[in-house]
């Protein structure tokens, strides 16, 4: 009866102190409850206590481990983040020479020998397709003894019927002559197997940052290192 | 985390990606041209046409070409690079394309053109198959756009036909 009626007050009053003043002959019961309140709480505080007790004696091995923890973390964070960036750049670079399906798909150029078509630090896109070469692409190839690759436009194609093999002869727009003075000594035209693909884009300027980081390694270094400070402190 | 590096970063970022969005549009704004350039090219003379010591024929002949390539400049065409190219088939090769002539148009104002002229490249075959040849004349163009992709297309002429004998 007693415990229900304290039930109900408790309902009705919504706390432990207002059941002794209002209703005296239920204290012991009343007070039964505070007092295990109370012990209940003691022994929380007790066991926070001695839990406090316990952060405190381990404090100094804990914060190592924790530091330790999240170092290896941040470490391995900034491991997964610097690969990332370098195998997407990987992945479009790849990518990039399976559409197009030549070895380097984007070239810069640099020489003047294109002006005022093509200036030194612009960039070309190239493609490779399975068409012939044809009079008036633009193409990139390799001459035998050069390790730089030329753009030039082809002035002359001459096709063979049986086998398809195709002589090109090349010129820059700014030049005078024909290329067959850069060609190697006695070549008079170019095969396909020299030739590395055709221009079919083009996007100003952009290839002076090669050509100045070419040109000049430690601005290279220093762009290198910065971005790898950034990528390392620009963990959140 | 809101360094000055990651600051200048972030803008840089956001700046080549407007400029990239920039470019892409305005090579994509070449599409909604739809030329009509016209073309006229006429054999004036044979200059001569021999065999060289080596068993190569040569021709040399006067050209008269007169074209209106002004459809062609958009705003983002840099320049436009016309060439008179001679095209023809032999025993030996299915396919020889000689350029004659070419030229650089630097705008639209030059793009309506009438020129007279010997040929600026030497017309040479790759054997002694140029009597009484046929050949096509082409006008090529190459549109070379400020960014973005770059633009080729023809106009061919038929109907010319090299003299019979060396002169």
């Amino acid at each position: 009866m007693g415990s229900i009626h304290l039930n109900q007050v408790a309902r009705f009053c919504g706390g432990a102190p207002a059941l002794i003043t209002y209703q005296p002959a239920h204290a012991e019961r009343v007070l039964l409850l505070p007092s295990l309140q109370v012990e209940k709480s003691k022994s929380k505080r007790e066991k926070n206590e001695q839990g406090k007790r316990e952060r405190k004696m381990g404090w100094i091995g804990e914060t190592m481990d924790s530091i330790r923890s999240l170092q290896i973390r941040q470490v391995l964070n900034q491991a997964v983040s610097l690969g990332m960036i370098v195998t997407s750049a990987l992945i479009i670079w790849k990518g990039l020479m399976c559409i197009t399906g030549s070895e380097s798909p984007v070239v810069v150029v640099l020489s003047g020998s294109m002006e005022p078509g093509f200036k030194r630090g612009d960039i070309l896109f190239l493609h490779m397709s399975k068409d012939p070469i044809r009079a008036g692409e633009i193409v990139v190839f390799n001459v035998d003894g050069r390790e730089i690759p030329i753009v030039h436009r082809v002035i002359k194609v001459h096709e063979r019927q049986d086998t398809g093999e195709v002589d090109v002869l090349t010129k820059g727009d700014n030049n005078f002559g024909d290329d067959r003075l850069l060609y190697a000594h006695g070549q008079l035209w170019l095969q396909k197997h020299h030739i590395m693909g055709r221009a079919v884009g083009f996007l100003p300027y952009v290839g002076w940052v090669t050509i100045i980081m070419t040109e000049k390694p430690i601005i290279k270094y220093v762009l290198i290192g910065a971005l790898g400070l950034l990528v390392i402190t620009s963990k959140e | 985390m809101h360094s000055f590096l990651y600051r200048a970063n972030a803008v840089l970022t956001f700046s080549v990606m407007v400029l990239a969005a920039i470019c892409a549009m305005a090579s994509f704004s070449d599409y909604l041209n739809v030329p009509s350039p016209t073309a006229h090219l006429k054999v004036v003379n044979i200059n001569w046409l021999q065999k060289q010591p080596n068993g190569n024929d040569e021709v040399s002949l006067k050209l008269d070409i007169s074209a209106d390539l002004q459809s062609l400049f958009t705003w983002n065409a840099k320049q436009v690079f016309v060439f008179v190219a001679a095209e023809y088939a032999t025993s030996q090769n299915a396919l020889n394309q000689v350029s004659l002539w070419d030229g650089i148009i630097p705008s639209k104002e030059h793009a309506k053109f009438t020129i007279q002229t010997n040929n600026k490249y030497r017309f040479i075959d790759q054997g002694s198959n140029l009597r009484g040849k046929d050949f096509n004349l082409t006008l090529h163009w190459h549109v070379m756009p400020k960014t973005g992709k770059m633009f080729v297309d023809k106009i061919v002429i038929t109907g010319y036909r090299l003299p019979e004998t060396y002169i």
